[in-house]
């Protein structure tokens, strides 16, 4: 059996791996942030001594569903629902909106429930010392709350965003640009299909290493800097 | 052209699902008895096996599933053997799985005292000996509730499958939608299926961990 393997045919079309990391990037850093904050919000409403205790039932029916739905459904049907149901019913999305709204709703439910176990932790002595400052229950959350609980859940919050990331791959199937609909259109031009998804999980093993350190980097630096 | 009724629709999703639970079962056990051999690894005294492994473990972690599917796919087709879908898919997912297991059981371990290891080896007992009567009984224990709760991500993941043209509920769904044009429909019943099938294995991987944190 002779196997040749020519990673030079599949590295010579490296302009579409470049557009390829670069839409992989840009949608993970885009739904990381409005994900985030949509976790945030959802966290809120979730968590006991938070929202738990004073929101409306109804809407911690909601988001309690919501949270259910999307973390025990899988993401390829989340993404083909969105893309190919949702036009069904009157919205038309472009399969770069239709990725990046399927990848917010995805790592927002993940992120209200890390974030929720964050808040949860808060020790009642800060609340009750800010209580006693008379602050309201909007900053007691915002200034005294948030901040400590995201620092705790920072390392899973990371881990869960590089899962996200991996998890664009599959935006590929609805034609989205990203780095694994790269390596469908190198292959289908050479048909060095092995050698095209070898160097593409290369380069996802090098995103999701960059982006561990990147963030860690980030939240070490940035985010939580002041001690 | 065929007229499809809901219950068409159903039914044939329903005959899919089949494959998805037979897709999950064999990566969970392919997946269980090579992470075991896995965590083995992690833990002999070798500096290389314990390489080899963490190698293994951080490779299949971070590389999509997807990307991992169409290599097994390709892979096997390029070294000669004609891999039906069935086969590429039951090996990336085996893969996947193991890679996600030893990295599960690994903490468990490593959550056992080092007491637990320094009394036993005080007792001349061997390495097997140390894992088997020792270590692992007291590691099983905690490792059932987020081993129970990895068995939703798998079957999760077995709808990647459908990339590589295994028929499985995603595929199924796909086609189905596309011959009835009415994909909102379509999907909204295989979302439901899988939340189905997913969301008491949920509960339970819940149920199990409440369960053992009131024996602490």
């Amino acid at each position: 059996m002779n196997v040749q393997l020519d990673f030079a045919a599949v590295l010579s079309e490296w302009p579409l791996l470049l557009t390829g990391v670069a839409w992989t990037l840009g949608l993970t850093i885009a739904s990381v942030i409005i994900g985030t904050l949509l976790g945030i919000g959802g966290a809120w409403v979730r968590a006991r001594g938070f929202g738990s205790d004073m929101a409306p039932a109804w809407l911690k029916a909601v988001v309690t569903g919501y949270v259910e739905l999307i973390r025990n459904t899988p993401f390829i049907v989340q993404l083909f629902f969105i893309f190919f149901g949702l036009p069904a019913a009157g919205f038309k999305l472009s399969a770069e909106m239709a990725s990046l709204i399927a990848m917010v709703v995805n790592l927002g439910a993940y992120a209200t429930e890390i974030i929720r176990a964050g808040l949860e932790a808060t020790p009642k002595g800060h609340i009750e010392a800010a209580q006693s400052l008379a602050l309201s229950r909007r900053q007691i959350f915002l200034w005294v709350a948030l901040p400590p609980a995201l620092h705790k859940i920072w390392p899973s919050l990371v881990s869960q965003i590089i899962i996200v990331m991996l998890g664009s791959s599959v935006c590929g199937q609805i034609s989205t640009e990203e780095l694994s609909y790269a390596a469908d259109l190198i292959q289908s031009r050479n048909f060095r299909s092995f050698e095209a998804f070898i160097v593409v999980g290369a380069l996802y093993l090098l995103l999701s290493v960059m982006m561990r350190y990147a963030l860690n980097w980030l939240g070490a630096t940035f985010l939580f800097g002041r001690r | 052209m065929m007229e499809f009724s809901f219950w068409d629709i159903v039914r044939n999703l329903l005959m899919a699902m089949r494959w998805t639970i037979g897709l999950s079962m064999i990566a969970f056990i392919g997946g269980g008895l090579v992470g075991l051999l896995l965590v083995l690894l992690r833990q002999s005294k070798s500096a290389f096996m314990n390489l080899l492994a963490t190698t293994y473990v951080q490779i299949f972690q971070g590389i999509p599933l997807l990307v991992q599917l169409f290599l097994a796919y390709y892979g096997l087709g390029l070294f000669g053997i004609n891999a039906s879908p069935w086969v590429a898919a039951s090996i990336g997912l085996t893969l996947y799985t193991s890679a996600f297991l030893c990295e599960i059981w690994r903490g468990c371990i490593a959550s056992i005292p080092k007491g637990q290891w320094e009394a036993s080896a005080s007792l001349a007992l061997s390495f097997y000996e140390q894992m088997r009567y020792i270590i692992f009984p007291q590691a099983m224990k905690i490792a059932v509730a987020p081993t129970v709760g990895f068995l939703v991500q798998v079957i999760k993941g077995t709808a990647l499958a459908s990339v590589i043209g295994f028929m499985e509920l995603t595929k199924v769904s796909k086609t189905i939608a596309n011959a009835t044009f009415n994909p909102f429909l379509v999907f909204s019943c295989v979302a439901l299926m899988y939340f189905l099938l997913c969301y008491p294995v949920s509960l339970y991987a819940k149920h199990l961990e409440r369960k053992m944190h009131v024996h602490r």
